[in-house]
Parts: structure tokens; C-alpha cells; sequence
């Protein structure tokens, strides 16, 4: 059979709609000037990245260099990290828990060691768990044992898809393991007893503040520190109440360099440059501001009427690391599952 | 075997309608891309773990209450919406009221907003500090949002302009000549609108049906500020999904999105088939 006209100008057609659009696609493989960087980050670090970008960028451009433009992204910890794996050229991630850095260093983009390579576990700020309760706080919760008398009911979001719930899990979990006669099986009726009071899984953490604050759900939302304060801000006549309960987790978000993508785009010292710049006092009183609590030992004291002093665990010491955490309570078939198992 | 398919497209020397070529070679392009190599990938990812773990990974019994909820909240959601739009559909074809033109416009408002503001303003409407969520709760006792409830609610504000959509078109064309001669033949009322107008509505109608159930089979940013999510009763198939991503779990996520989109497939097949059989009836 003879190829038809027709059918070549078919396949021309095709070939060249390809082309157009594979240039119309293709990523801006031009040698990028290095003066930009890019943050992945979590949701509740908006407003701090925000203004801590405009002060990195200031004082980098002091030191006679040309002036960056930072871009910062923002969304679930988990969703930014899949994000990363799967291409997104983030110079640096600064996100909610090591475990989604690990699972981006699993794939080779950013050193095995890389929690090691800045001070402090690579967090330079840190927060931890609070609970957040209608004003008065008219259930009388003071504590963690407090949340697991009948008729409190209480709003976390799933630790299956947030960062910030798996926090509020291990820190009852810690907490009812320091208790006299504490165990695993102990911490376990206490986490299950919990989930058992909570009405409504939210998916994340602003999710869960809003159907706390203006939904009117539950009685006690249990919140980043940071969250918690937030939410105080944005509702002044929200009727809300921050409760500082005297044990808590110690959260330590992670930053670090994303190796692969630096090499290949030129900007390993701008990005080195970035997270160092954390570290420095100015950045430590800016954490502090939008409610961190900073890692300077001074600066935390000249804050400490808005940090009070609490008892907090580390998921290192308690849990082994979050990789031995995320397998024992999280992931299929841990411990968290077996709490919503049918026939319980 | 493309020889076969070059001639069944190309045979004809010449076409009436210049352009085949052109029109034909955008069309693959932008389907493969678009649908058929996505479609693809996901069907080759859930085999890395193998046929035995896919299978253990189906029939969790988390994702099975996933899979009932999302399938039969989709249900009950197309269902509510074919007599609700029909009606719908009916008053904006048949009667010329002020406001009418607003009212059209109004149907097609959920497939342009986002679906997470849907989601939202469902979830305060219907919260129990809601404006409806209240009175409901108190007069009748029923709680709506954060139940498999509040997962129809929402479900039904996504599927039911596809049946009004689906149907407008073929009633508009459905001249009242048949219903005033059916009329005159001395039917009555519900006789004309039963054995008339339904019958022509009928293929329209399972078409809206089928988009609108596939529509809200795979909806999630609405579903999931109304429903509760909590773990086998309210969590819907697409959170299952997004759960195992948050494991880095890619292949039992794209396997759960396989077979969610298998069934609908089967279902949308078997729509289409008795609707072909509806059309050969009336022909």
C-alpha cells in the first residue's frame, strides 16, 4: 500500500505540535544565575520565612554580593518532601519532621549525613505541643491525663497524613510512659483512649485549627506552640485560651541543603549561606517573634515569658529516632492502625 | 496491523473535509500526553510489589471501607441528583420566570469554583454551629457535616450539574408539540411526562448520571473538610491515596487508584451499554 499524502502530513503534524510543545515544556535549562533559591517548607512557617527571606537577602547583599530572590513554597511536610523527590529543585528543605528529609536523603538528592552538618540537629528553631481550649477553660484541662476523662472531646488531625499530629501522638505517648508504672501497653489504652474522644480527623494542622476555632468542634485542639499562638492572634474574640501543660514533646524542624540540586544549579554557597543565617541572633529573635522558640539560650531567655519552661521529651531519646517512630506507630499496620481496627 | 488502521483512517483518497491530518495528529498528541501515558504509568506502578502484596494492599479492610464509602456516597450522590435535575432542567427549559437566566448560571457555579471552597462553605453551613447545621441538629437531631452524610452532601453539589447539563439539551429540543398532542390524545398529566417526555430524557439522563457519579467517585478537595475522615467510616478512597503517599508508599497508592479507576470504568462501561440499548428501543 502506498503511504498516502495524507498520512504523511499527519504524522508532520504531530511531530512538529511535539516539538513546539516539548520547547514550550522543556525546564529553563539555561544556566541559571545562582542569585535565586528556592525554600520547600511546611505550611506554619509562612509569615517567619516571609520576613526572614527579606533579611537574609538584605544582609547578603551587604556583603557586596548581588542581591538573591528567594522563593519559598509552602505546604503539607509530607506533600513538599514528595514534591522534592519528585523533581521540584528546591535548594533547600525546611520542613516539619527529619523523617520526610530522610525519605528525600533515601533517594540520594541530599547526603545520608546531613543532620549532622548544622548545629543542633539542623533545627535552628524549635516548638513543641500545647492545647488550646475554649476560655475559661471550662473542662479543666491541665494535662495530658486530663484529655482522657469522659466527655472531653478533642481535635488533632490524623497522623497519617500530618506531620504535626504524629507530635501530638508521641507526646501522649511519652507522657503516659513517664507516669509511675508506664509502659508500651499503658501508653497504647492512652493513645487509643484519646483518638477514641476525637470527632473530626482533620488532614493537617490548619485544617484542624479551623474546625477547632470557627467550626466550634471539640474542646481542645491540640496545637503547635506556634499554631496555638497564631490562632490567639488571628481570633482575639475567638474565645480561645492557650494551656501550657507542664510535659511536653520537644519538635525540632529540620532544614538542610538539598545536595543534588545546588550542585547542578550553582548554588551551594548562597544556600549554605541561607541556612547558616538561621543560626545568627538576628534570624533567632525573628523565630521567637512569630512564635519558635529560638536555640540561642539568650535569646530564648529574653523570651521566656512567651516560652515557658516545661518539661520535653525527644523523639531521639523515647522513640529511637523518627524512622523507628514512623515504623512502630505510623506507617501500615502500626500501632495508630490497630487503634481504628474493625471489630474494637 | 497499522497497515489495516492507516486504511480504515486514510483509506479514502479524498476527504470532503480538508485537515484530517492536522486535526488528527493534535488529537493523539494531546491525548496521549495528556491521558493515555499518565493512564499508563498508572497501571504499570502497582505491579513493583507484586501481584500477591497489590492484592493484600486491596483488601485492607481500611481500604475496602474507603472503597464502600467513596463508591456508594458517589451512588446514592448521582442518584439524589437525577430527579433534582431533571426537575431542575425542566423548570429552566419550560418557564420563562425573572431571574431565570441567573438561575442558569447558578447550576454551573460548582464547576468553577474550587472544590475546596465548596468544601469549606459546605462544612460551615452544615457544622453544628451552622445556619443549617443548627436547626438540623436541634430539631431533628441530625449531624450532617463530619458524618458519611456530609461526605453526600458534598458529593452531590459536584455531580448534580452534569445531569442538569446532560439533559437541558434534548429537553429544549423535545418540541411541547409531543406533549400537547399527547394531550389532545387525552392523556393525562403524569401520563404525558411518564410515557413522553421520560422516555427521550431517559439516555440523557443515565449519560448525566455516569458523568456525575464519575465526577464524585474521585472527588476529594470538598469531601474532605465535610466528612470527619475518620478511619473506616468516613475516610473516602482518594485519602486512603494521599495516606500511603504520606508512607512514600507510591506503588499501593497508584494500586488503590487503579482499581478505583477499573471499577469506575466497568460502571461506566455498563452505563453505556444500556443506554446504547434504551437508544435502539426508542429507534
Amino acid at each position: 500500500m502506498m503511504p498516502t499524502p495524507l498520512r504523511r502530513r499527519a504524522l508532520m503534524a504531530a511531530t512538529a505540535t511535539g516539538l513546539l510543545a516539548s520547547s514550550l515544556l522543556a525546564p529553563g535549562a539555561k544556566a541559571q544565575a545562582a542569585t535565586t533559591l528556592l525554600n520547600v517548607s511546611y505550611d506554619p512557617t509562612r509569615e517567619f520565612y516571609r520576613e526572614f527571606n527579606r533579611v537574609f537577602a538584605a544582609s547578603w547583599a551587604a556583603q557586596g554580593q548581588p542581591r538573591p530572590s528567594i522563593n519559598t513554597s509552602h505546604g503539607g511536610s509530607g506533600q513538599q518532601a514528595r514534591s522534592v523527590i519528585d523533581g521540584l529543585a528546591a535548594d533547600v528543605v525546611t520542613l516539619a519532621l527529619a523523617y520526610d528529609i530522610d525519605a528525600i536523603a533515601e533517594r540520594g538528592l541530599i547526603a545520608p549525613d546531613w543532620q549532622k552538618r548544622l548545629p543542633d540537629n539542623s533545627s535552628p528553631y524549635t516548638s513543641t505541643i500545647v492545647f488550646l481550649t475554649r476560655r475559661g477553660n471550662p473542662k479543666g484541662v491541665k494535662d495530658w491525663g486530663d484529655l482522657l476523662k469522659p466527655g472531653v472531646a478533642i481535635i488533632t488531625p490524623n497522623p497519617k497524613t500530618s506531620g504535626g499530629a504524629r507530635w501530638n501522638y508521641l507526646a501522649l505517648w511519652g507522657w503516659a510512659l513517664a507516669q509511675p508504672g508506664g509502659n508500651a501497653q499503658t501508653a497504647e489504652q492512652a493513645v487509643t483512649q484519646l483518638f477514641r474522644q476525637v470527632p473530626v480527623l482533620d488532614t493537617g494542622a490548619r485544617g484542624a485549627t479551623t474546625t477547632f476555632v470557627q467550626r466550634g468542634q471539640g474542646d481542645v485542639l491540640l496545637a503547635w506552640e506556634n499554631e496555638a499562638h497564631l490562632a490567639l492572634q488571628e481570633f482575639p474574640q475567638g474565645g480561645l485560651e492557650i494551656v501550657y501543660p507542664p510535659f511536653s514533646i520537644l519538635a525540632e524542624p529540620p532544614v538542610a541543603v538539598v545536595d543534588a540540586n545546588v550542585d547542578r544549579r550553582g548554588t551551594r554557597v548562597l544556600a549554605e549561606a541561607y541556612l547558616r543565617y538561621l543560626y545568627t541572633e538576628e534570624a533567632q529573635h525573628l523565630a521567637a517573634k512569630y512564635f519558635y522558640r529560638p536555640r540561642n539560650r539568650a535569646t530564648l531567655q529574653a523570651n521566656a515569658s512567651r516560652f515557658p519552661d516545661i518539661e520535653l521529651i525527644t523523639v531521639d531519646a523515647v522513640f529511637g529516632g523518627w524512622t523507628q517512630a514512623q515504623r512502630t506507630h505510623f506507617n501500615d499496620g502500626g500501632v495508630f492502625d490497630r487503634i481504628y481496627h474493625p471489630g474494637r | 496491523m497499522t497497515a489495516t488502521v492507516a486504511r480504515l483512517v486514510f483509506g479514502r483518497r479524498r476527504h470532503a473535509l480538508p485537515g484530517l491530518g492536522l486535526s488528527l495528529g493534535v488529537t493523539l498528541f494531546w491525548l496521549g500526553i495528556i491521558v493515555l501515558i499518565p493512564l499508563a504509568a498508572l497501571a504499570i506502578k502497582p505491579w513493583e510489589l507484586g501481584v500477591q502484596r497489590l492484592g493484600l494492599a486491596l483488601i485492607e479492610p481500611h481500604v475496602l471501607a474507603a472503597l464502600r464509602l467513596s463508591f456508594g456516597a458517589a451512588l446514592a450522590a448521582a442518584l439524589f441528583s437525577v430527579p433534582v435535575g431533571l426537575l431542575l432542567a425542566w423548570t429552566i427549559t419550560r418557564y420563562r420566570f425573572p431571574g431565570r437566566r441567573v438561575l442558569d448560571a447558578i447550576i454551573d457555579l460548582p464547576f468553577a469554583l474550587p472544590t475546596a471552597v465548596a468544601g469549606l462553605s459546605l462544612t460551615a453551613l452544615f457544622a453544628n454551629n451552622g445556619w443549617l447545621g443548627a436547626p438540623l441538629a436541634e430539631w431533628f437531631g441530625w449531624q450532617v457535616a463530619f458524618r458519611p452524610a456530609g461526605v453526600v452532601v458534598a458529593l452531590i453539589f459536584v455531580a448534580l450539574p452534569f445531569v442538569v447539563r446532560s439533559v437541558e439539551p434534548v429537553l429544549r429540543d423535545l418540541r411541547p408539540d409531543a406533549e400537547e398532542a399527547a394531550a389532545t390524545l387525552g392523556a393525562t398529566r403524569a401520563q404525558t411526562v411518564w410515557r413522553v417526555v421520560l422516555p427521550v430524557l431517559w439516555p440523557a439522563t443515565i449519560t448525566g448520571f455516569g458523568l456525575g457519579f464519575a465526577r464524585a467517585v474521585g472527588e476529594y478537595g470538598s469531601v474532605i473538610f465535610i466528612a470527619g475522615n475518620m478511619p473506616m467510616v468516613s475516610e473516602i478512597a482518594p485519602l486512603i491515596i494521599v495516606v500511603k503517599l504520606e508512607q512514600f508508599d507510591y506503588a499501593a497508592a497508584a494500586g488503590i487508584g487503579l482499581a478505583m479507576l477499573v471499577l469506575s470504568f466497568l460502571i461506566l462501561f455498563a452505563l453505556n451499554l444500556w443506554q446504547r440499548a434504551l437508544r435502539k428501543g426508542q429507534a
